[in-house]
Parts: structure tokens; C-alpha cells; sequence
């Protein structure tokens, strides 16, 4: 069993962005970019499942600028055998990545792809349960627990309220979400090892897909800031400002 | 124009999150209401949404195929539906952001998530980064996707209206997805998403018996539901549904006390809208004390108690 997983350069989850000051987007030059935390997440659920033998094969895949090859060796130093960068402009819509997705998945036919339930610099929370749609896939989104049973995939998904448990046909579209597992450190063994693993490049423009945006952004602003709260000396204190002044309580 | 809201119902009532989306829905148009469930579920669903003012119509779709929310099937009947309308509209609960995206591709629509503001019929405000930049976004599609913030909207009252029901025949197959079971404990609580005051702790608790043992009195006080970071989550403490913050829930209750939580950008992107926030924390540098209104810098073991006694 083959498993896709595609993978995201972001801005570093630990860096605070700042809207640029003309408002047409925000900052990100020079800034400290890394693997979307979810896609972590995915490719350490893949690797596991290769590792216990459920899985033959684990492709990791990325879908931007030339530095996301940096995200596909990260990928590779986690475990997974081989990677492919679909070069394209900088965070292309979900939409777009969707039906590239599904161009990968009709060359490489695997039977389970594993997403990050959501990037962290768009927070669209999409792109799985699209290429899912596309594919005409089942899919198992937010998962906390996958697992393979007589050739079906029981994944138990965090919902509003609590958890449930679907069982789907495969091949499947599984999205991460941060219970699933803890994702392992690369060593520096494997961070070597993985600059001899197979990386192919593509064209995004070769693969016959409408790229067109559906969205323009027309401005990008700072949230509304919070005015400067107060420290307060006591309980009594707090209570008195909850009740009078803010009359909360 | 005419748009078609997804709404959730729970004990015979339209879900908040749900009655939230029908209020942003009234600003693009007449508003239909589609409510789905076996044929059972899918009755009590319809006379709930019926009852929203600003609801023209409630489409009632019941079938055995439905009665789980399962996206595959869901996600048919919606595009079924969806040649009447300008706008297809759910909450970004769970349930609308797992059925709405796969709605959008099948239309071959880029889908709008966690709309805060809607400017004009084709013009969003949504958050990126974590709730660090608002884009306002304007879509060419024929058709548009959104799923609803709940936290940005106020919602429409649960009751005062009176729509007729339309039942929808529903033609939609699925064999590809099969519900297994549900784990929802449930709690007196009221819920996170729309509770007036939230109690919300973190890694100072240090442990499930502490979040009983100081929080649990402290929200029982103040009818407050509880909430959690990550930390807490992770560790244990409290269920995972606990958890506010960009990959949790989004909460902008009136009041919000955060109590040995540090206020890491991720946690504070699903709580920085609530009306007045208090800080309980033994670090006066804390990130979270430069966003809370009133901070109490000590520690919570002794705070907390003498706060829930004075209360
Ligand atoms: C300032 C700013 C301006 C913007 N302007 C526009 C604009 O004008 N028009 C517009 O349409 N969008 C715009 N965007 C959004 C941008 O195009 C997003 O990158 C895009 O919407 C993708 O959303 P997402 O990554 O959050 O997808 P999600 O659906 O949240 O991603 C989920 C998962 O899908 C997979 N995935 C997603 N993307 C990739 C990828 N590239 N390669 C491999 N796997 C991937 C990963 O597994 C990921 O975890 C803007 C963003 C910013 C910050
Ligand atoms: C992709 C991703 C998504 C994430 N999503 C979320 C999310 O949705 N929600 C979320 O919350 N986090 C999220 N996180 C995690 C986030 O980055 C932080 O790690 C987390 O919020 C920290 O939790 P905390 O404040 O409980 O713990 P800490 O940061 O360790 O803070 C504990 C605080 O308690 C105080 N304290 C300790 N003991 C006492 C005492 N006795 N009395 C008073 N104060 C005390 C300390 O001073 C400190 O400020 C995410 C992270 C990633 C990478």
C-alpha cells in the first residue's frame, strides 16, 4: 500500500507575522519558514505505518517555490522513501492544489493520502476534503486515531462535543489533526541519508491543470488591538472591576 | 438572491453556531434553511429551523444514508441542492468545515472558511495566521462556499418564526463511508462556543484533579463553561473538545479567565474577541497579560479558591 502525503512550507508556527504596511499581505521575507506542524503530523502517521509493515511506500509532495524542496528533505528525513516538488507560484489556492493533487494521485494511484487538516498561514482548513470531493474519495478528516483493519480505514475524528469513529472504504483521504501522533525528530544520520533519496521536480504548468486564482485579495489589515489592560493587587480587587467597571459578574 | 444555510439542531433547538450563520446569511438574501437527519431526526430538525425568524423555508432531507452527517453523502445532496442558489452557507463547526470544502470542489469553487465580515455579495473578511491578519477576500465564482465564524456573528433567535417545510427527496448513496460510533460525553455545562463566561486553564493546573479540584468550582460559581489549552489537552486534563485556540475552538464569550495559561498565539487566536478577559498567572511577563483587561499575577492555587469564595 503506497500513501501520498502532501506537505506545506509555511511561516514557522512560533513567529508572530506582520502585516505589511501598503495592507496587500503580510510580511514573510526573511522569515524563518518550516513544515506546517500537521504535515508533521501526516508523514509520522505514513512512516508509522510503513514501519509496522501496513504501508510499502510512503511519497511525500510539495506544491510551491523551489525552497519547498527544504520541506519535501524534511519529509525525507522523517522516514518518507521519495518526494516530488510540483513548482508553481508561492501558496497556490486549494482548489488549484486539489486538482494537482489529484493529477499525482492518478499517476501514482496510492491507496491512502494523508493531509494536515489545516496549514497554519492560510488556516483554510480545506484542501483534503477537496481533493477528496475531486477524487470522489472517502475521507476521514481532524483524525486522533487511524487504523487499517481487513482493508478498510477506521479513523476516529475529534467533532464538536466529543469523537466518533468512521470506517472508510480505501483508497481514502486522511486529514491529521495534533492528537494523532508526536511527530519524531529527524537525526542527523537520517537528515544525511535523505539527500540521496529521490527528488523529482515537475512543472505545475505541464500537468494540464487551471491554476487561475478564484480569489484576490483586497486587503490584508491588523486585527483590532485590545486596549492596554490593568494589573490588579487582590481578589477583592478583580471582583470589585468585574462587577462596577466591566459588570461581567 | 436567494442562499441555502446547512443548519444543525441539538434537543430540539437550532444550534447557536448554526442560528449565527443564518444571521450572515440574511444579509446576502432570502435564507433557506436545510436541515437533514433519518426521517425522525430530520422532522424535529425541520420544526426547530422553522421556528428561526429570518428563515424563509426549511428544505427537510431525511434518509437513513443521513443521519450521521457523514461528508460523502452530505456533500452530494448540498450540490444537489445548489443550482437554486447564489450562496451555499454553513457554520465552521466541525460538521461545516468537514462537508463544506468537499462542496466547494464538486461545484469546482474556491470555498471561503471562517468568514468574519461579509462585505458585499462576492466580498469576505476572513482571518489568516492564526488571527494575526484579517484579508478581505472577493471571489469570481459563480457560486460561493462559505463557512460561517460563529464568534463573529450575532445569531438570529431560536424562536418567533414560523417557515414552511419542504421535504426534499432524497436520491444520494454512499458505500464508501460507514459510521462506526460516538464518544460525546455529556455535561451540564454550558457549551464553549456559546457560553457567556468560560473558565479556561493550562499547564499551571498540572493535573486533571487540579482542573476538578480549583476550576471546576470557580465555573459552577459562574455558570461558566470550561476550557483548556493545548498543554492541558495534550496532558490529559481535560477532553479534547476542551481546547480554545487556531486549531480548537474559537470562543468570544463576554467574559473569559485564564488561568495558568501563558497565551501562546495559538491560544489566543481562538479567544482575543472575548468582550473582557482576565489573567491568573505567576508571571507578570506572560504574553496573555498584555491582552487581559485585569490581571491577578500570583498563584492560582491560592487565587483561585479565594476568588471562587468571594464570588
Ligand atoms: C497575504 C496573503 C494574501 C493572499 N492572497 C490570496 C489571494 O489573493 N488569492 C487567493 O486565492 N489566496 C490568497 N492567499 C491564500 C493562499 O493562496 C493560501 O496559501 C491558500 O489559500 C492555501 O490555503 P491553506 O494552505 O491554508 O490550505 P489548507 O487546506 O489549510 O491545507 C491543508 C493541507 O493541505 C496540504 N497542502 C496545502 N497546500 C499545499 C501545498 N502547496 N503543497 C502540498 N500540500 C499542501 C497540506 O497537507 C496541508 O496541511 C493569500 C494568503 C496570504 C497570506
Ligand atoms: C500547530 C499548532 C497548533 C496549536 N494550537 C493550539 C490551540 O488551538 N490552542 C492552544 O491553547 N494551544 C495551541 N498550540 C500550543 C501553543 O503553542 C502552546 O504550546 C500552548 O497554548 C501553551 O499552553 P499553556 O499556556 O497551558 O502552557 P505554558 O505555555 O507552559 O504556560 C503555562 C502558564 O502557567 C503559568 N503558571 C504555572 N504555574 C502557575 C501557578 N501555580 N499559578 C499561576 N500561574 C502559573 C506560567 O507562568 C505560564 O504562563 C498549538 C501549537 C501548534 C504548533
Amino acid at each position: 500500500m503506497k500513501i501520498l502525503v502532501p506537505v506545506k512550507r509555511v511561516v514557522d508556527y512560533n513567529i508572530k507575522v506582520r502585516v505589511k504596511s501598503d495592507g496587500t499581505g503580510v510580511e514573510t521575507a526573511g522569515l524563518k519558514m518550516s513544515m506546517n506542524p500537521f504535515d508533521e503530523i501526516a508523514v509520522e502517521e505514513a512512516v508509522r505505518l510503513r514501519e509496522k509493515g501496513a504501508a510499502t511506500e510512503v511519497v511525500a509532495v510539495s506544491i510551491g517555490v523551489q525552497q519547498a524542496q527544504d520541506t519535501l528533505r524534511t519529509a525525507l528525513a522523517m522516514g518518507a522513501d521519495r518526494a516530488i516538488l510540483v513548482l508553481t507560484e508561492e501558496s497556490p489556492e486549494p482548489l488549484a492544489v486539489a486538482k494537482i493533487l489529484k493529477v499525482l494521485v492518478e499517476r501514482e494511484k496510492p491507496e491512502l493520502a494523508f493531509l494536515g487538516k489545516q496549514a497554519i498561514d492560510d488556516d483554510m482548513n480545506a484542501t483534503g476534503q477537496m481533493l477528496a470531493g475531486l477524487l470522489g474519495w472517502p475521507q476521514g478528516t481532524f483524525a486522533s486515531k487511524v487504523e487499517i483493519v481487513d482493508g478498510r480505514a477506521e479513523v476516529t475524528r475529534e467533532i464538536d462535543g466529543g469523537s466518533e469513529t468512521v470506517s472508510l472504504t480505501l483508497p481514502a483521504i486522511v486529514t491529521a489533526d495534533l492528537r494523532l501522533n508526536e511527530p519524531r525528530y529527524a537525526s542527523l544520520p537520517n537528515i544525511m541519508k535523505a539527500k540521496k533519496k529521490p527528488l523529482e521536480t515537475l512543472q505545475g504548468a505541464d500537468l494540464g491543470v487551471d491554476l487561475t486564482r478564484r480569489l484576490t485579495t483586497v486587503s490584508v489589515a491588523e486585527p483590532p488591538s485590545r486596549k492596554a489592560g490593568v494589573t490588579v493587587k487582590s481578589v477583592a480587587e478583580l471582583v470589585e472591576k468585574l462587577r462596577n467597571e466591566a459588570k461581567v459578574i | 438572491m436567494t442562499v441555502l444555510v446547512f443548519v444543525e439542531t441539538e434537543a430540539g433547538q437550532v444550534r447557536q453556531a448554526s442560528r449565527s450563520a443564518i444571521a450572515a446569511a440574511e444579509k446576502l438574501g432570502d435564507v433557506h434553511a436545510l436541515v437533514v437527519g433519518d426521517a425522525a431526526a430530520s422532522e424535529a430538525a425541520a420544526a426547530a429551523a422553522a421556528k428561526v425568524p429570518g428563515v424563509a423555508k426549511v428544505l427537510k432531507a431525511g434518509a437513513d444514508v443521513l443521519a450521521h452527517d457523514l461528508a460523502e453523502p452530505l456533500a452530494d445532496l448540498i450540490v444537489s441542492l445548489a443550482g437554486n442558489y447564489t450562496h451555499l452557507l454553513a457554520a465552521s463547526s466541525a460538521i461545516g468545515k468537514n462537508v463544506m470544502p468537499r462542496v466547494a470542489a464538486l461545484l469546482d469553487v474556491q470555498p471561503i472558511p471562517d468568514v468574519m465580515a461579509i462585505v458585499d455579495a462576492d466580498t469576505f473578511v476572513r482571518p489568516i495566521y492564526a488571527g494575526n491578519a484579517l484579508a478581505t477576500v472577493k471571489s469570481s465564482d459563480a457560486k460561493k462556499v462559505l463557512t460561517i465564524r460563529a464568534a463573529s456573528f450575532d445569531p438570529a433567535p431560536a424562536e418567533g418564526g414560523s417557515a414552511p417545510v419542504e421535504a426534499v427527496n432524497v436520491t444520494v448513496q454512499d458505500t464508501t463511508s460507514r459510521f462506526v460510533s460516538q464518544h460525546t460525553p455529556t455535561s451540564d455545562r454550558p457549551e464553549l462556543e456559546s457560553a457567556r463566561v468560560i473558565v479556561s486553564g493550562g499547564r499551571g493546573l498540572q493535573s486533571g484533579e487540579n482542573f476538578h479540584k480549583y476550576l471546576e468550582p470557580l465555573a459552577d460559581k459562574l455558570g461558566a463553561a470550561i476550557g483548556a489549552s493545548r498543554v492541558a489537552v495534550d496532558s490529559g486534563y481535560v477532553p479534547n473538545d476542551c481546547q480554545v485556540g487556531q486549531t480548537g475552538k474559537i470562543v468570544a464569550p463576554e467574559l473569559y479567565i485564564a488561568v495558568g495559561i501563558s497565551g501562546a498565539i495559538q491560544h489566543l487566536a481562538g479567544m482575543k474577541d472575548s468582550k473582557v478577559i482576565v489573567a491568573i498567572n505567576k508571571d507578570p511577563e506572560a504574553p496573555i497579560v498584555q491582552v487581559a483587561d485585569y490581571s491577578l499575577i500570583g498563584d492560582l492555587f491560592e487565587i483561585v479558591p479565594e476568588l471562587t469564595a468571594a464570588l
